[in-house]
């Protein structure tokens, strides 16, 4: 199939932009990676997702698929072939997919990023406990679906993995700013090993950002922000 | 076929546990229904669904599954006959991004609007009306929104103006008449012409009443 047949329309510090991607390197896809400028929307973003006008988008054969997790079913459906992101087993499927939803829906990522914003401290301390409880759930699935092997998804990363290991980056970056632990070895020893499993793996590695560049892109939002003095 | 145990715990003012039964109702699946009270919880729902405490369940020869989405996935799996989603992926990728809308936007902002006040409310009948304009949008005269016949999107969509319906005179406010929407004020007539659907509704003054005390218990 000729590369420009499937592109994604993304942005690097995007942790949903980076779940397509995950997906179509595990499956050994092809595709061309439009950046989209930052502050800015492309005509072809416009067009290609009119209803949310954000990223990340598919475009297969000069069609449009929006949102980050129906692309990655999307696709693990279009290149049935390569290895299967969802389990065949239809009650595994459905906790994949709740789990995938609770990590999205829930107020777990917006908690996280919210520890980053500007806050006094009984705000963050309250996003930091919900974070926490986030995390002791995903850790206790994390038991039920890896049923001992290396990710949610067994033997090789799945759905859950994407859904979950594309926030890795932010939550590091979240570490570092606020000198916080928030994945901790002896909290949360499962997913802590299989975040190291996650963020080495060949199809992760490239486009998991940089905790550093992270961290440089949320001070640079930060200043320009910058909510007025109260 | 082998003897199943389908159990779903619901609640019968509840749009979503109703998504579910249709889906179940559509497939020929025999299940047990349980009612539950919200204000005093069952265990067993404590039990089947300790994330959330939320109905509905799914139980499936013991094997508990929530979210209605997540549910109704499950049953197009598993039970093959008279599909709810469509076959080819594309189809399929639209049909769920347009459910995720529904559920995801259009239902939290209708609600808001029922719930809010004054100013508030205004904005939220902003809102609400932008997200329906877009679902509007997006149908055609067609009968059902992916094909011949009944599937997710039509659910979830013809549920929610049911719904809408009854609020919306319950809370004095107007937001889907045949002027504004004519298209989705067509579903709702339809809606009522499909049998499956209309019997799995609950009655329009029941609901309204519904309504009206938990409009007056809330702040």
């Amino acid at each position: 199939m000729a590369k420009t047949d499937v592109k994604v329309l993304g942005a690097w510090p995007s942790p949903f932009v980076m779940r397509p991607r995950i997906a179509l390197n595990l499956k050994s896809v092809e595709y061309e990676f439009l950046e989209e400028t930052f502050g800015s929307k492309s005509p072809l973003l416009l067009q290609s997702n009119p209803v949310y006008k954000k990223i990340p988008v598919l475009i297969h054969q000069d069609k449009p698929i929006c949102e980050s997790l129906i692309i990655v079913q999307y696709v693990d459906e279009v290149w049935a072939s390569g290895p299967s992101l969802l389990p065949s087993d239809p009650y595994d499927q459905a906790l994949a997919r709740f789990w995938a939803a609770y990590i999205d829906d829930k107020q777990w990522f917006p908690s996280v990023r919210g520890i980053a914003l500007p806050q006094g401290e009984e705000g963050k301390a309250e996003l930091m406990v919900q974070v926490f409880e986030g995390l002791a759930l995903l850790e206790d699935a994390f038991d039920k679906c890896s049923q001992g092997k290396a990710f949610f998804g067994g033997d090789k990363i799945g759905y859950v993995d994407i859904a979950l290991g594309s926030f890795l980056g932010w939550l590091k970056a979240t570490e570092k700013m606020n000198n916080v632990k928030l994945l901790d070895e002896t909290k949360n020893p499962n997913l802590v090993g299989w975040a190291e499993r996650f963020c080495s793996h060949d199809a992760v590695r490239e486009v998991m950002p940089e905790t550093d560049k992270l961290v440089e892109f949320a001070k640079m939002l930060r200043a320009r922000f910058k909510a007025p003095a109260s | 076929m082998a003897h199943e145990e389908v159990k779903l715990f619901g609640m019968w003012s509840s749009p979503f546990v109703r998504i579910v039964e249709v889906a179940l109702k559509i497939k020929g699946v025999q299940y047990e229904y349980i009612e539950e009270d919200l204000q005093n919880k069952s265990s067993l729902l404590l039990k089947y669904n300790p994330v959330y405490k939320k109905v509905p369940v799914l139980l499936h020869n013991g094997k508990p599954i929530a979210e209605s989405l997540v549910i109704v996935e499950y049953i197009d799996e598993t039970w093959k006959d008279n599909p709810i989603l469509p076959q080819d992926s594309f189809e399929r990728a639209q049909a769920r991004f347009w459910a995720k809308l529904i559920d995801d936007k259009c239902m939290p902002s209708l609600w808001r609007v029922f719930r809010s006040k004054d100013n508030e409310q205004e904005k939220a009948t902003e809102e609400a009306l932008e997200n329906l304009k877009i679902l509007e949008n997006e149908l055609t005269d067609k009968r059902f929104f992916g094909g011949e016949t009944i599937g997710l999107v039509d659910i979830a969509a013809k549920i929610t103006v049911y719904w809408v319906q009854v609020a919306q005179e319950v809370a004095g406010v107007g937001i889907i008449s045949s002027q504004n929407f004519p298209v989705l004020f067509k579903w709702i007539d339809d809606l009522l012409s499909c049998n499956v659907l209309k019997e799995t509704m609950p009655p329009k003054d029941k609901l309204a009443a519904f309504f009206r005390t938990h409009s007056k218990a809330s702040k």
